[in-house]
């Protein structure tokens, strides 16, 4: 199968101690892609370098057959200010944002395409309810909605089902079903082993260094994950410095 | 109707100051409603009254250079303001100090530095004039000042919009969709800048904010979009304008304090009654829906 996005010898650091360290790893084209792993494993700044939001990136992160700006990314902790007064359709149509830009008018068809991204998440009706006033469920499926209205072909999504309820999970995993039958690449960010098992034919698990990758049977058996959960969590200030083709 | 005439009308028909002086309240009001607006919204309150403040130094130097002339005081409040505005956003980007603390550093000198050069050369007069404000000496050049800032603030506003609200409520998704908030972010800034100087001859620089501000704080009370938001700040802003000229004609007290007094009447009305978040919601709040 071929690689939506390869990682070759990615090393992430913050304040020169490594976050990822030296993962070689590729994500399957057009497939549903689970990254698992303990707290502090890397995970989320793998996601984080795979968009560019992170500075301190060695290694390279190759795009072979994709567009590298069709990606859409939602991260763990979002940043949106929900005190903010926008309205649900409002957040919804910067979903079209590769398409309008910062100046660009928005078209008849981003509305329809907005409108039908909010139904298709179940929040009919709350098109012009300010954001304030949403759940955190709502809220999540807002977010959602602005994702489908992106049209992406990699979607990133970090621990997107924290703190969210089973009904809003399953409706939700439905849309990544979705993508799924697309032909689009996800890569999520998962701690329910069931929730990977059931939707996620690939896994990569992670603990700062690759302890495995490829189907996800193969990926998340008892073993590896034993391994992965006795990774030191340490931040250790008196660490060497690590030279290249040093590390396993 | 006399009577009427006399306090609304006459002050107007009989004195070109203050036509003058009303013109260049209403075209501050036009342009600053929205900067105001982001103000608020961007949690920059207190940090754009800072940034009013830097203005001093600046101006102070054109005054020594050209005297109470205000194109010079103008640019040198512009070029001063800026640089203060980017010298805070290096600092806090650079070291561990917090924004609002390399803020609040910045204008403190620039206030101290400011009354210092006024003080070289100036007399009191001269230092309470660029502190408070001249209304009632606003000339032609100045008007022209006064229309082309707001001219440039709704323009440049409604070019930034889009990128400036989502850099304000979702930073992050600007930067996943590889756009650089930080450009529009001091593009609004420059914009808030210029508002401050075009008020600084009405409203001297200790109040420059005050048209800016207090009429947006009063609009978040009434509106919960920040169009309307920014719409409701017109009328308040501009009967702050009209209400504080007539008051200070008519009973001889200074035109900036009164002006930015009424634009606080109409902050603390709305703070009691608006229909958001209001004290009046607070104390009877309206009977809950079955759903």
């Amino acid at each position: 199968m071929s690689a939506a996005l390869r990682l070759v010898d990615v090393t992430v650091t913050y304040d020169r101690h490594p976050a990822v360290h030296h993962v070689s790893v590729e994500i399957p084209d057009g497939a549903c892609t689970a990254v698992v792993g303990p707290n502090g494993a890397g995970k989320s700044t793998l996601l984080k370098a795979m968009v560019g939001l992170v500075r301190e990136v060695r290694g390279r992160i190759e795009f072979p057959h994709r567009d590298r700006s069709k990606i859409a990314y939602l991260p763990q902790q979002s940043d949106v200010d929900r005190s903010f007064p926008i309205s649900v359709l409002d957040m919804v149509m910067l979903g079209g944002w590769h398409a309008m830009g910062a100046f660009g008018a928005a078209r008849a068809t981003d509305l329809d395409g907005a409108l039908h991204a909010i139904e298709a998440v179940g929040l009919r009706g709350f098109e012009r309810r300010p954001l304030s006033t949403l759940s955190s469920g709502q809220f999540q499926r807002a977010l959602f909605a602005r994702m489908l209205l992106q049209d992406a072909e990699i979607i990133l999504l970090d621990e997107p089902f924290n703190a969210i309820d089973a009904r809003t999970t399953a409706d939700l995993l439905a849309l990544v079903r979705r993508w799924r039958e697309d032909k689009r690449t996800v890569v999520c960010v998962l701690h329910d082993l069931e929730q990977v098992r059931a939707n996620f034919p690939h896994s990569v698990l992670l603990a700062r260094e690759l302890i495995a990758a490829g189907p996800t049977e193969q990926t998340l058996t008892a073993a590896n994950l034993l391994r992965a959960r006795a990774m030191a969590e340490s931040w250790d200030e008196t660490a060497d410095v690590c030279h290249p083709g040093e590390a396993a | 109707m006399a009577f009427v005439y006399d306090w609304l009308f006459a002050p107007f028909i009989e004195h070109g100051f203050m036509r003058r002086a009303l013109v260049a309240c209403l075209a501050l009001s036009a342009g600053s409603g929205t900067v105001g607006v982001f103000l608020i919204l961007r949690r920059m309150s207190l940090m754009g009254d800072a940034l009013a403040h830097a203005l001093l130094p600046g101006a102070a130097i054109g005054f020594l250079l050209g005297g109470l002339s205000l194109p010079a005081m103008s640019a040198g409040g512009f070029v001063a303001g800026i640089a203060t505005a980017l010298l805070s956003g290096v600092v806090a980007r650079f070291t561990s100090l917090r924004e609002d603390a390399s803020f609040a550093a910045a204008y403190l000198t620039a206030l101290a530095a400011g009354v210092m050069i006024v003080s070289l050369r100036g007399s009191t007069v001269d230092l309470m004039h660029i502190l408070f404000g001249s209304i009632l000496a606003v000339d032609d050049m100045s008007l022209a000042l006064v229309a082309t800032t707001a001219s440039i603030t709704l323009l440049g506003m409604a070019a930034i919009y889009r990128p400036l609200v989502v850099e304000c409520f979702n930073p992050g998704f600007l930067a996943a969709v590889g756009v650089r908030g930080s450009l529009y972010h001091y593009a609004f800034l420059a914009l808030a800048v210029l508002n401050m100087v075009a008020a600084f001859q009405a409203l001297g620089t200790l109040m420059a904010l005050g048209l800016l501000l207090l009429p947006a704080v009063a609009a978040s009370f009434w509106a919960r979009q920040v169009v309307t938001m920014a719409l409701a700040t017109l009328p308040m802003a501009a009967a702050s304008g009209l209400v504080g000229l007539l008051i200070s004609y008519h009973s001889g007290l200074p035109s900036g304090p009164a002006i930015v007094l009424v634009a606080s009447f109409f902050y603390i009305v709305s703070l009691l009654f608006g229909t958001h978040d209001s004290v009046r919601l607070r104390f009877a709040p309206p009977a809950h829906l079955r759903a």
